[in-house]
């Protein structure tokens, strides 16, 4: 399938401070990294332009270590094929024996293309019709085969592409997410299943907003979704419903603290540029001009980490050491400043008092508790 | 993180190399360890890809898997890992042992234990996860029947299992990764998730001349320098090593398809030998680190685990069961528990630097003798009694937080009960008054006997923490003699374990 771009509203700043190349999509990964670091203006901005951020990262001098393995893209390829392959056989074994789907209900809509067009609108369109006739029970369908969901999100509208949406499983919507991590004697690795969970959560927040604009009973949408992973050490799928309420709670609250990207994008000077082809000093002042928000978490999901870490490195900024020595810090914003806490150049204010004392403290034992070791 | 560590790493970032938290290293580390430097295929559950392996820092072994697809290539795998780590064990195994007894009275028992126990060391906490995930492909083989694999198959899954248990008991030194050893005796000026890495822990650590840690730290995470520690590949060394996987499955067979075997071979080695070097390097700065006092005892008891865990294969050997039930999980983290809070306290007692985080919190102080009173006594037990009960007066710089009556222990003379008496302020810290309630190798009145009361002008530090009050470190005789988790749980594995599919 050729990459699907999404189209920018006429007259956009942030279009404009994309310049030429084509938007990069708003996934439902970028959501949830959006949400995983609300306070990061940068990121939100960058996503919503649809700046390619390796790119960029790598015109500023930072190269990013992200990408997939082909071996890793050949195994969730194979895995998905599977997963539908022979009309959808294993997916369907799945929800009989998880959901309780009578064996003869298999209606399948393939939705990732319309009539040989694989356009987003096209495909959201489509969605969105079937989903009301399913909906108010004029049409029947088991399983919709990557449905395509919009979501706004910060003023931008998010494409979304659930592996698989299931319809009329106990007279309600199921997404489903194929993933290729393993289910272990049962337990697949809780991060990846979190993370799996944050994604979905997404989608089925963007089914909600649909059905609210169709005006039909949300009540229909579960708030589990289904796993389907291979069980233990082969390829044989195992699927799993998780409960999705928290997910779809700290979403919903994470969602309302974005400031939509282009009052966020009003910061910038009218010179800015954020063009991937334009200088790299030009790059480099426009980006810094927007608001990070850097900790070490960045490192395992930011293409920009390895940019903004050397810009708190530079500014001595506490969060960079991770959480622990940051949370030793209350109310000091710079290692610096720390330091000289310490040495006694200068004196904390009465907020970082008590703070501050606990550390000299720990400073004092540490001279002297040290005896030979450097 | 405690706020002494948090002081370590704010000082590492100005002096720009890692600060010691320790004053002397709390692990054993083995004459002989095992380095094991693993590498999985992408994308897979636990496709093993390569390994570097072995006891010679100078000649690791080179495990490679040129088709990690083919379920007999991974056997092929396993059984070459077995080959070199089960002699290893062996050679643990027929060493000599040594007489301890168990239990009291008519239940008191003589057991041997062996006076060597293997010690395996990976380069991080992936590593660990990786053994563990081996072992469970690998125990519950069968070594007969339709399915059979090698005998040593099963065997390395047991061992692996009992390894991957092992690690996750604090103080135990059976199967460490490198960088928990690391980060548990150094304080670096980055993050505990760049930590992690270990090249950049290294670097922080003992950065090459001319540079800061922060600098070197930079440097290391080149991977074409340093690739990752594994077991997880490099993606763009995982480009090149698809390009030769495939044409060494299209070259058919003959000597075109061994050249392109031999150089899948070097490139998976290229990628681990900077790992394989590190870890030594590891091995190396830890040995020049002083030992601390509970290490040695800590270790005894890993190798009566050891010992106790071959008399069981030979006896019965079935292997772990899949999973732990839920009572034996429950009981596990219950000694998990108890191990971490012996643990803490054992390193207090060996070292000042640990003990200070217990001043800081008030559970601990030191200060100078200013006084003794060696001829004291106090009334005793029985009405009208009196008994021999010295004190010393000790003074503290620092506030102490610990009240009268409390009782304390002082490191320098753990065998010593003590107990507070008065605490009373004295500039910005106190002066305590300690009732001493034996330890005076059996006197019963003054004099007491040579080192058996702290002089005045000694420095003492005493902290209401004491390992030996922890409950014991041995599970009840009850238990099975062979974990430290619970209750026996041999499993018989089924025909369905036997013939576990694995893609
Ligand atoms: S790396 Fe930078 S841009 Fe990315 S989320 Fe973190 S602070 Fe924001």
């Amino acid at each position: 399938m050729p990459p699907q771009h999404p189209v920018d509203p006429p007259g956009s700043r942030l279009a404009a401070l994309r310049g030429p190349r084509p938007p990069q999509p708003y996934t439902a990964r970028k959501i949830t990294a959006l949400t995983a670091n609300p306070a990061c203006s940068r990121r939100a901005v960058l996503d919503a332009a649809g700046v390619d951020k390796a790119l960029l990262a790598q015109r500023m001098g930072y190269e990013p270590r992200f990408g997939q393995s082909p071996f890793a893209i050949a195994r969730e390829q194979a895995f998905e094929a599977l997963v539908k392959w022979g009309g959808y056989a294993e997916l369907i074994r799945l929800l009989r024996e998880q959901l309780g789907v009578p064996v003869q209900e298999a209606g399948v809509t393939d939705l990732n293309a319309v009539g040989g067009d694989t356009s987003l609108t096209r495909r959201a369109k489509e969605t969105r019709g079937l989903l009301a006739r399913l909906a108010s029970g004029s049409d029947e369908r088991l399983i919709l085969d990557r449905p395509l969901l919009t979501l706004e999100v910060a003023g931008q509208t998010a494409h979304l592409e659930p592996q698989a949406l299931t319809h009329r499983v106990g007279g309600k919507f199921y997404v489903a997410e194929i993933r290729s991590f393993p289910a272990i004697d049962g337990q697949a690795n809780p991060t990846a299943v979190a993370q799996t969970a944050k994604q979905a959560a997404v989608s089925v927040l963007a089914l909600h907003r649909t059905f609210e604009e169709l005006n039909l009973d949300p009540e229909q949408i579960a708030h589990e979704f289904l796993l389907i992973c291979p069980k233990d050490f082969s390829n044989r799928p195992y699927g799993r419903l998780v409960d999705l309420r928290q997910e779809l709670d700290a979403l919903r609250f994470q969602l309302t603290r974005l400031r939509r990207a282009d009052d966020l994008a009003l910061a910038l000077p009218p010179s800015a540029t954020l063009d991937t082809d334009r200088d790299v000093d030009e790059l480099d002042s426009s980006v810094g001009a927007l608001d990070a928000s850097y900790t070490p978490d960045c490192l395992s999901f930011c293409e920009m980490a390895r940019y903004c870490r050397d810009e708190a490195t530079a500014c001595a900024s506490p969060t960079r050491l991770g959480g622990r020595v940051r949370n030793t810090l209350p109310g000091v914003d710079s290692t610096r400043t720390a330091l000289a806490y310490l040495e006694g150049v200068h004196a904390p204010g009465p907020a970082e008092t008590a703070a501050i004392d606990q550390l000299r403290a720990a400073e004092r034992l540490r001279r002297l508790r040290r005896g030979g070791a450097a | 993180m405690s706020t002494l560590a948090a002081v370590a790493a704010l000082r590492a970032t100005e002096t720009g190399r890692a600060e010691r938290l320790t004053t002397v290293r709390h692990a054993h580390l083995d004459d002989h360890p095992f380095v094991l430097v693993p590498l999985t295929l992408a994308g897979e559950a636990c496709a093993p890809l390569a390994a570097l392996a072995g006891t010679d820092r100078e000649r690791p072994t080179l495990l490679t898997v040129r088709q990690p697809r083919d379920r007999a290539e991974r056997f092929r795998f396993t059984q070459r890992l077995a080959a070199l780590l089960l002699p290893y064990i062996d050679q643990c195994r027929t060493a000599e042992t040594e007489t301890y007894t168990v239990g009291r009275g008519a239940e008191k028992e003589e057991r041997r234990r062996f006076l060597r126990a293997p010690q395996l060391l990976v380069p991080g906490g992936e590593g660990i996860a990786y053994v563990r995930l081996l072992g469970r492909l690998t125990r519950l083989r069968a070594v007969e029947g339709p399915y059979a694999v090698d005998p040593s198959v099963p065997a390395l899954g047991k061992w692996l299992t009992w390894f991957a248990d092992r690690a996750e008991f604090p103080g135990s030194c059976l199967f460490q990764a490198m960088t928990r050893l690391l980060s548990a005796h150094w304080a670096t000026g980055q993050s505990p998730a760049e930590d992690s890495h270990l090249a950049s822990l290294l670097a922080w650590i003992d950065p090459p001349d001319g540079l800061t840690g922060a600098q070197a730290a930079r440097e290391a995470e080149d991977p074409l320098r340093f690739p990752p520690a594994g077991p997880a590949t490099d993606v763009v060394f995982d480009q090149t090593l698809h390009d030769l996987m495939s044409r060494y499955d299209e070259a058919g067979d003959g000597r075109g398809r061994e050249a392109v075997g031999r150089q899948i071979d070097r490139e998976l080695r290229g990628q681990m030998l900077p790992t394989w070097e590190l870890v030594w390097r590891g091995v190396d700065l830890l040995r020049g680190l002083p030992e601390g006092g509970h290490v040695a005892e800590r270790w005894t008891y890993d190798r009566r685990l050891f010992s106790e865990y071959t008399a069981y294969l030979d006896e019965d050997g079935r292997p772990q069961a899949r999973r732990d039930h839920a009572v034996g999980a429950a009981r596990r983290l219950a000694r998990l528990e108890e191990a971490m809070a012996r643990y803490d306290a054992e390193r207090a007692f060996d070292d000042p630097l640990v003990m200070a985080e217990y001043e800081l919190s008030g559970e601990a102080f030191t200060g100078l003798v200013v006084a003794r009173d060696e001829d004291r006594f106090a009334p005793g037990p029985r009405p009208g009694s009196m008994v021999w009960r010295p004190t010393i007066t000790v003074h503290s710089e620092l506030p102490v937080r610990l009240t009268a009556g409390k009782e304390v222990k002082c490191p320098a003379r753990p065998g010593q009960k003590a107990q507070i008496v008065e605490v009373v302020p004295d500039g910005e810290g106190h002066t305590v008054v300690v009732q001493l309630n034996g330890g005076f190798n059996r006197a019963r009145k003054p004099p007491a006997p040579p080192g058996t009361l702290a002089e005045v002008g000694e420095t003492v530090t005493y902290t209401s923490v004491d390992p030996k009050s922890m409950p014991s470190v041995l599970p009840a005789e009850e238990d099975t003699p062979w974990t430290h988790g619970g209750p026996p749980e041999p499993y018989e594995p089924t025909d369905e374990d036997a013939e576990e599919i694995w893609e």
